[in-house]
């Protein structure tokens, strides 16, 4: 399930549905991401995230199909929080269930590199200092190629 | 042909543009070609497009400079992604 909204999300909720959507899952690894509030330099008031609609939807499917290929996955959740934001509000989560608990951990940990790095979606910051758009990070770069073939 | 390009995040704000629907001339059949075409409406787009980070996607999937246009493509241009 993909979901990209304006709205909070409740983690266990969210849980819940994916263990209701699951047959027969020995584990769910769910992960969670905030909005830090400093970045850089300066301290964050806030946060805008902007996406673009119809590839974000398509992008986060390619991603999840390719963690299917690799790992014996039962379901999955993503979702990603789009406009205003504020430090310390969650802006990400990812979910998986699976029969075992390392296919759900490193399926876990693929898909939030992936999203990073390849869905499109982007921040920006609000600080004492002015708006300023994110730069890409060349470590979620490297984060993401250790899934690359050797 | 006819084609729909959308400039999203740090581009749509430095080229004062999101959207538009352009007819393409005779010659302008790749991503590389359009790029191109478009840098010569001024210093900022020749500065903004010209950019080797600028990402391209047709169709909302990832392109490359040398993927062929085609009537009715959604062509978008963006900097590299900072979600998650």
């Amino acid at each position: 399930m993909i979901k990209i909204q304006q709205q909070d999300f409740d983690l266990g909720e969210e849980y819940d549905a994916l263990r209701a959507r699951s047959r027969s899952p020995g584990a769910i690894v769910t992960f969670s991401g905030l909005v830090r509030d400093i970045s850089d330099r300066e301290n964050i008031s806030a946060m805008e995230l902007e996406h673009y609609p119809g590839m974000t939807e398509k992008s986060l499917q390619g991603i999840a199909d390719q963690a299917r290929e690799r790992w014996q996955l039962d379901q999955f959740t993503i979702i990603h929080r789009v406009g205003k934001l504020l430090p310390d509000q969650q802006i990400v989560f990812v979910g998986v269930s699976s029969a075992h608990r390392a296919a759900a951990f490193a399926a876990c940990e693929f898909i939030m590199d992936y999203l990073k790095t390849q869905a499109p979606f982007w921040k920006k910051e609000f600080t004492t200092a002015g708006a300023r758009w994110v730069e890409a990070k060349s470590s979620d770069q490297e984060s993401a190629q250790r899934w690359q073939p050797k | 042909m006819a084609v729909d390009i959308w400039y999203l995040a740090r581009l749509r704000e430095t080229l004062a543009c999101d959207h538009e629907q352009l007819e393409l001339s005779d010659g302008i059949d790749t991503v590389s070609d359009l790029l191109h075409w478009l840098s010569q409406r001024g210093e900022v787009w020749h500065q903004t497009l010209l950019d080797e980070k600028i990402l391209v996607a047709v169709n909302h999937t990832v392109a490359s400079m040398h993927t062929t246009i085609s009537d009715d493509d959604e062509i978008a241009f963006f900097p590299p992604v900072t979600g998650g």
